[in-house]
């Protein structure tokens, strides 16, 4: 459980995070979508108390992070893939941890095990190894004190596509046992296949946030006919507003109700299908263009 | 006890604990010595304290007059060498954290930072008293050698010395943690630590109104009288006063923005 009220973060007068709240509930996976630099890895920070919020609070499992007496065996952190000593060994990034954590030695060749990094790749150190693999000994690192709740910022950048795969499978079975988990993305695509919710932050401030169905299914429908007019005449009986898109009419309605309404009319459907990501879709490409120019700013 | 957990199969169990308790000092104390020495670099800054004392020792037994062959002079001799080198240990100890970005992970896992700079305190701290067993050791195998091959090889020491000579080199870690804390930045703070002082001793001997104070602020100056059994009271004043300014002060700041430093 990850309760966030009103987490608000200036640098002078430019604020990075603006006034964000939202809850992550246990058996969920949350996706925190938004282009880069839009406040997310400075909004994970703040939960993980690593930056101090201007205004606001965060809470995991009920307490504010710093007053976790052991937080690694709560909450498994992925902040930053790179932020590992260039000179240990995978092994030895883990081992130090597990001793902090008061974990036995042995969690640590297990968790090696579970993320695919084999004897060679952990006695390697941290400096030879792809993003993939500081991704993988991330990961490996976050399930160390087999946490109840996860926060992963960006974890599935510059694993492979097997990889990638690889990851929801094991973030879908952590939250189907109850764990509660909030990972990152600037790609829409990348956490769609995993997330129950999806919270989308601009600029800062949250522009939206619910279940994804929802979300995704905020579009619409398409739906297109040999015979346009009659289509159009069909809607508009059944009290169906219609707008014109690309690839047919687009409806702000449900595909069954739509289907009904030409069906009464008697018009034949070449297409009929929920509008692909839509809104959110639309939304987001919008604040990607809007807002990646800011980025270099901060 | 329950069946064991996570095969291999990819299946991860958040599990309900018993109370977690808090990591002691003792155990992030721990973690601080293994952190000195499980890289190549900081492996190797260790070996090459030894090595220093090991040479300091040879080249006495090879080239200082017979008579000087003794335990108090391969002891005294090698104590400014590794008095040079354990700053520079105290400063990467503290400074590695964020030149490595390694303090995302360790803050994450111990958020009161305060615990985690007394735990590398601490073992900076039992690393200069370590060195000064291995420099005992290293004298007392050169003076050894020196009665077998001659030269007078007499073991008379005070044990004040000892003592003193433990406080110089926790001191000087102490003065390069200071400085780690302070500036966390590595390079910044080797240059930082190594000129300030220096700069401070060429000062003194340059400027005449500045004479006195260096007396009183010159690290090099008040640790002197401490390569010897006999310190006086007004001596012991000059110490207190110049680590207060090159110790306790930048200790104080440093902990202060460390405490409040964003880590990312």
């Amino acid at each position: 459980m990850i309760t966030v009220e009103n987490l608000t973060k200036r640098y002078g007068p430019h604020p990075a995070v603006d006034d964000v709240s939202f809850q992550c509930e246990p058996g969920t996976v949350t996706g925190f979508l938004g282009p880069n630099g839009a406040g997310k890895s400075t909004t994970m920070r703040m939960i993980c108390g690593l930056t101090t919020p201007t205004a606001g609070r965060a809470t995991v499992a009920g307490h504010p992070y710093q007053d976790l007496p052991n937080p690694g065996r709560e909450v498994g952190v992925l902040l930053d893939a790179s932020a590992q000593h260039a000179g240990r060994t995978g092994r030895e990034a883990l081992t130090l941890s597990a001793y902090t954590m008061g974990l036995d030695r042995r969690e640590v060749a297990a968790k090696l095990d579970l993320v695919g990094l084999n004897a060679v790749a952990a006695k390697r150190r941290v400096r030879a190894y792809s993003l993939g693999m500081r991704q993988r000994l991330g990961l490996a690192h976050a399930l160390l004190g087999d946490p109840r709740v996860l926060i992963l910022d960006e974890p599935a950048n510059g694993l492979d596509p097997e990889g990638i795969f690889w990851m929801r499978g094991l973030l879908r079975d952590f939250a189907d046992r109850g764990g509660t988990v909030l990972l990152s993305s600037h790609l829409l695509r990348e956490v769609e296949a995993v997330a129950d919710r999806l919270v989308v932050i601009g600029g800062g401030r949250i522009v939206a946030q619910g279940d994804k169905n929802e979300l995704l299914a905020g579009g619409g429908t398409v739906v297109r006919a040999r015979d346009d007019a009659a289509l159009r005449r069909a809607l508009e009986t059944a009290g169906l507003t219609a707008a014109d898109s690309t690839d047919g009419l687009l409806v702000q309605a449900d595909a069954e109700a739509v289907g009904q309404a030409a069906a009464d009319a008697g018009v034949a459907l070449a297409e009929l299908r929920p509008a692909s990501g839509g809104g959110l879709e639309q939304l987001f490409l919008t604040l990607t263009a809007g807002e990646s120019t800011k980025e270099a700013v901060r | 006890m329950t069946t064991t957990t996570a095969p291999a199969s990819g299946l991860v169990a958040p599990r309900h604990h018993t109370p977690v308790r808090r990591p002691s000092l003792l155990r992030l104390t721990g973690v601080e010595l293994r952190k000195l020495a499980d890289t190549r670099a900081g492996r190797w800054l260790l070996i090459t304290i030894g090595l220093v004392v090991v040479a300091i020792v040879t080249l006495l037994l090879i080239y200082a007059e017979d008579s000087e062959q003794t335990f108090f002079t391969f002891f005294v001799t090698s104590l400014l060498p590794v008095n040079v080198l354990l700053p520079v240990l105290g400063i990467l100890s503290i400074t590695s954290e964020w030149s490595q970005r390694t303090a995302l992970t360790t803050y994450a896992l111990v958020p009161r930072r305060e615990r985690v700079v007394a735990a590398k305190l601490i073992a900076v701290v039992l690393a200069a008293l370590a060195s000064v067993l291995v420099t005992l050791a290293i004298a007392s195998v050169g003076t050894l050698v020196a009665s077998a091959t001659g030269g007078a090889g007499t073991w008379r020491v005070d044990a004040a010395l000892i003592v003193n000579a433990a406080i110089v080199q926790v001191a000087g870690v102490l003065m390069g943690a200071a400085f780690g804390l302070l500036l966390l930045n590595p390079p910044l703070a080797i240059v930082g630590y190594l000129l300030l002082p220096t700069l401070w001793s060429v000062l003194g001997e340059l400027v005449r109104p500045l004479r006195g104070a260096a007396g009183w602020l010159d690290t090099s100056r008040t640790m002197e009288p401490l390569f010897t059994s006999h310190v006086t009271g007004e001596q012991w004043g000059r110490l207190v006063v110049s680590l207060l300014v090159w110790m306790v002060l930048p200790l104080a700041a440093g902990l202060f923005r460390t405490l409040r430093r964003e880590v990312s």
